[in-house]
């Protein structure tokens, strides 16, 4: 069953088209992985499909919701519901403790009662391994720990998708990993997600499906192999790039 | 004239300053709140008339536009003002006035906060007021401490402009007390209790920043 269509999605910034009829389809449990240079259109599809940035035309529709592109503010609200997003600088709300930015929208926005929130958001921390941070504040920990705390965040209010905004760019090769074990994790329980990423070798490993974008358009994509043992020009030069 | 009387007078003048001084506080803290969220609007008419509001009362001298306050009713609209109103007028000028400077300090810390605290907020499913006074207030709240500080030392010591409408706070009653006497012993008083109020004012402010100081 697929949880998110995006039909010829497209996007300007001035005269610089920035997303050409981009077209794609994310199916329940699926990882999927948008790889490209810097200035492909990567950021602005996943910000342009989680809202943050209004598609010019085109078609995203969560599962048996409004199409977002041309949803009202009420019907945005509706679907802000359906997925979560972990951004690259994390976001987390300096002035509340761990534990407070987890179960804090559980009950302010899902109207959860405080015991029940608490206890979800301190079974999400245990599970990151975070459950002895739950009353420091976020300044007080390692970007990796920062970042796992903003994925319990987002896993807190029960999102059907899970996007990732480039989440290991802000952190050093070493908590990179903890990261990446996270979303191993979640991959491993089924979880559907879609992640903006430039490790090459994650995005290989974890996703079942790979899309590689340039210059604002899908130039490759398929599984891992297709799209790494794909024979598209644009390709093989991001890939010889990096491994120069 | 001796000391002990002379304090008795200016205790009670000092406490017509703090009236002055609490009343524009809090007056202008709200008052300043709301012209800055009208001049962050996003209907230009709102944000230029909010400008040039602030602009004109920062730009021209608090005494004048206490005399405006008190006098403007009887010259433009021909209104019988009584001699009670003046402490009125002082309030109303100063809470105008401290506004626009407040209103500017709110603005400088609101667009202070990272756009990445809306959007997360926005994608959590925060409405926007709730974003407003959960996520983006109290942090605003920390990072004005300081400027708030400035002002409010100011308003301290501002509070003797009132003493142009002849209320009887306390600089007023020590220019009374100094003429009658021929001495500055009063100014002197004065001036140490000012600088103490000050030194309080300071202390509170440094000790809320230090409360909030267990993030960055």
């Amino acid at each position: 069953m697929s949880l998110l269509q995006i039909n010829h999605v497209e996007k300007h910034f001035g005269d610089l088209e920035v997303l050409k009829d981009i077209s794609l389809e994310v199916e329940e449990g699926q990882v999927l992985a948008i790889i490209g240079p810097s200035g492909s259109g990567k950021s602005t599809l996943l910000r342009c499909a989680t809202m943050l940035e209004q598609a010019d035309g085109g078609e995203i529709i969560y599962d048996g919701l409004p199409n977002a592109v041309t949803a009202t503010r009420a019907q945005k609200k509706e679907i802000h519901k359906y997925f979560g997003l972990v951004f690259q600088n994390f976001n987390l709300f300096p002035h509340r403790s761990v534990l407070q930015n987890v179960m804090d929208a559980p009950m302010r926005v899902q109207k959860l009662e405080k015991e029940q929130a608490k206890a979800a958001a301190m079974e999400l921390l245990k599970k990151m391994g975070l459950e002895e941070k739950a009353d420091s504040y976020p300044q007080q920990l390692s970007g990796g720990q920062q970042q796992r705390v903003s994925i319990a965040r987002a896993l807190a209010l029960q999102p059907r998708i899970l996007f990732f905004d480039e989440p290991t760019s802000a952190l050093d090769p070493e908590l990179t990993g903890e990261i990446l074990k996270v979303i191993k994790d979640l991959a491993a329980e089924h979880m559907t997600m879609v992640i903006v990423t430039h490790e090459m070798n994650f995005a290989k490993n974890v996703a079942d499906h790979i899309i590689f974008m340039d210059k604002g358009v899908i130039a490759v994509e398929g599984t891992p192999e297709q799209v790494f043992d794909s024979d598209n020009a644009r390709m093989r030069e991001f890939l010889g790039k990096l491994e120069a | 004239m001796d000391i002990a009387t002379m304090l008795e007078l200016l205790g009670k003048g000092a406490l017509v300053s703090l009236e002055i001084f609490f009343v524009t506080m809090v007056g202008s803290l709200i008052l300043g709140l709301l012209l800055c969220l009208v001049r962050m609007s996003k209907f230009v008419v709102f944000r230029l008339l909010a400008k040039f509001y602030i602009s004109v009362m920062r730009g021209t001298p608090l005494m004048l536009q206490l005399f405006v306050v008190y006098f403007g009713p009887y010259y433009i609209f021909n209104v019988n003002i009584s001699p009670s109103y003046k402490l009125m007028a002082v309030f109303i000028g100063f809470v105008l006035n401290y506004a626009a400077y407040f209103a500017e300090i709110y603005r400088a810390g609101i667009e202070s906060i990272p756009i990445g605290q809306y959007e997360a907020a926005k994608l959590l499913g925060y409405g926007r007021v709730q974003t407003f006074f959960y996520i983006i207030m109290p942090q605003v709240v920390k990072r004005i401490i300081p400027p708030v500080t400035n002002e409010t030392i100011t308003l301290v010591k501002d509070t003797s402009l009132a003493f142009t409408l002849a209320v009887a706070e306390m600089f007023t009653i020590a220019k009374q007390i100094a003429a009658a006497d021929r001495k500055v012993t009063a100014f002197v008083l004065a001036g140490i209790m000012y600088y103490v109020f000050n030194l309080l004012v300071a202390g509170a402010f440094a000790k809320l920043e230090k409360k909030l100081s267990y993030y960055r």
